[in-house]
């Protein structure tokens, strides 16, 4: 349960950027959240709940666009494709697949008052 | 109400004090290994045979994380390694400022080699950077062959995968042939070293690996700057 952690990252972002346009109070915060990295959705939204009280985004809107997994391969001409069960060997001539998608993990905008 | 464009990393933060603790470790020429893995595959056995075959001839310092006793630092302790552990209380992983704040009561002058062994866990520890020169992911023949499709991010960001126990396999069900295409589906340029603490076999295999490692990193321009120095 790391999430506290991504979230007070979260925080720490939109409210210094609150901060540097006048303590505006933080309406909404977007995040980009690749699929593959270990963080469980809900536990992220049930820590910012916790977490935001009291601070500039009290009132602020957490909205999360997931990512998916895309690779390519290289070999077979840059074939791109959604590794099934995480697999990252090309299916169609083995070699490893490089990653183009899916491990992004960050705060896009946020939306002041 | 407006829109600020930011595109920031979430982990930013632990990304600098991350930065800071390679300075650091540069600076002092030691090579760094973080281990992962569940609790109970057998990380502080890993660090207790490695460290028996490797103690004479490198100076290694160890660093423990844990939620909660010194037991683990006891072990290391005792073989005569100087252990510092970090005990998180709550916290599931270890991350960087954690390991910044233990350098400050474990002075790294002299050491070729640190070990950190970080907190038994399967996801949280694969998100943080340490600083570290290498991920060591150890896992055990008995946690099953699904574990890499299960939790893939940890075996995906592995240099080396010490699958232990294979003393076990006769009981536990799988194969070893099925365990290392499990992980190399998800980790294809990852190198596996099946092994045993309990009977030995297998340690001597990724011990001279770790040692080949070692003396790469030697050779790079960093090293030999604070060999210099």
């Amino acid at each position: 349960m790391h999430e506290a952690a991504i979230v007070q990252g979260i925080l720490d972002i939109a409210i210094r950027t609150a901060q540097q346009n006048g303590a505006a109070p933080i309406r909404c915060i977007k995040l980009r959240l690749g699929e593959f990295r270990g963080v469980v959705r809900e536990a992220l939204e049930f820590c910012f709940e916790a977490m935001k009280r009291g601070t500039l985004a009290e009132q602020a809107a957490l909205e999360v666009e997931t990512i998916k997994l895309r690779a390519a391969c290289a070999n077979c001409g840059e074939i791109e494709c959604a590794p099934r069960d995480y697999n990252f060997l090309c299916p169609h001539c083995g070699e490893v697949l490089n990653i183009l998608a899916g491990r992004e993990m960050q705060v896009e905008y946020v939306e002041l008052d | 109400m407006h829109q600020v464009m930011l595109e920031t990393n979430i982990l930013e933060q632990n990304e600098t004090f991350a930065e800071h603790n390679q300075a650091h470790f540069r600076a002092h020429g030691v090579f760094v290994i973080n281990f992962m893995s569940a609790p109970g595959a057998g990380k502080t056995s890993v660090l207790e045979q490695t460290i028996q075959l490797i103690k004479a001839e490198f100076k290694l310092g160890v660093i423990e994380g844990d939620l909660m006793t010194t037991l683990d630092a006891d072990r290391i302790a005792a073989l005569g390694v100087p252990a510092y552990q970090i005990t998180t209380g709550t916290v599931c992983h270890l991350d960087a400022q954690m390991v910044q704040r233990a350098l400050h009561n474990f002075p790294l002058d002299g050491l070729d080699l640190l070990l950190i062994e970080n907190v038994g866990n399967m996801v949280c520890p694969a998100e943080f950077n340490l600083g570290e020169d290498l991920r060591v992911m150890v896992y055990s023949t008995v946690e099953g062959a699904e574990k890499p499709k299960k939790y893939p991010l940890m075996f995906h960001q592995a240099d080396a995968v010490l699958l232990n126990k294979i003393d076990l396999l006769p009981y536990a069900g799988v194969s070893l042939a099925e365990l290392e295409r499990n992980v190399l589906e998800v980790s294809p340029e990852t190198n596996i070293f099946p092994l045993s603490c309990r009977t030995g076999e297998g340690i001597e295999a990724w011990v001279d690996w770790l040692k080949q490692r070692n003396a790469e990193f030697r050779q790079t321009p960093a090293a030999n700057a604070a060999a210099v120095h």
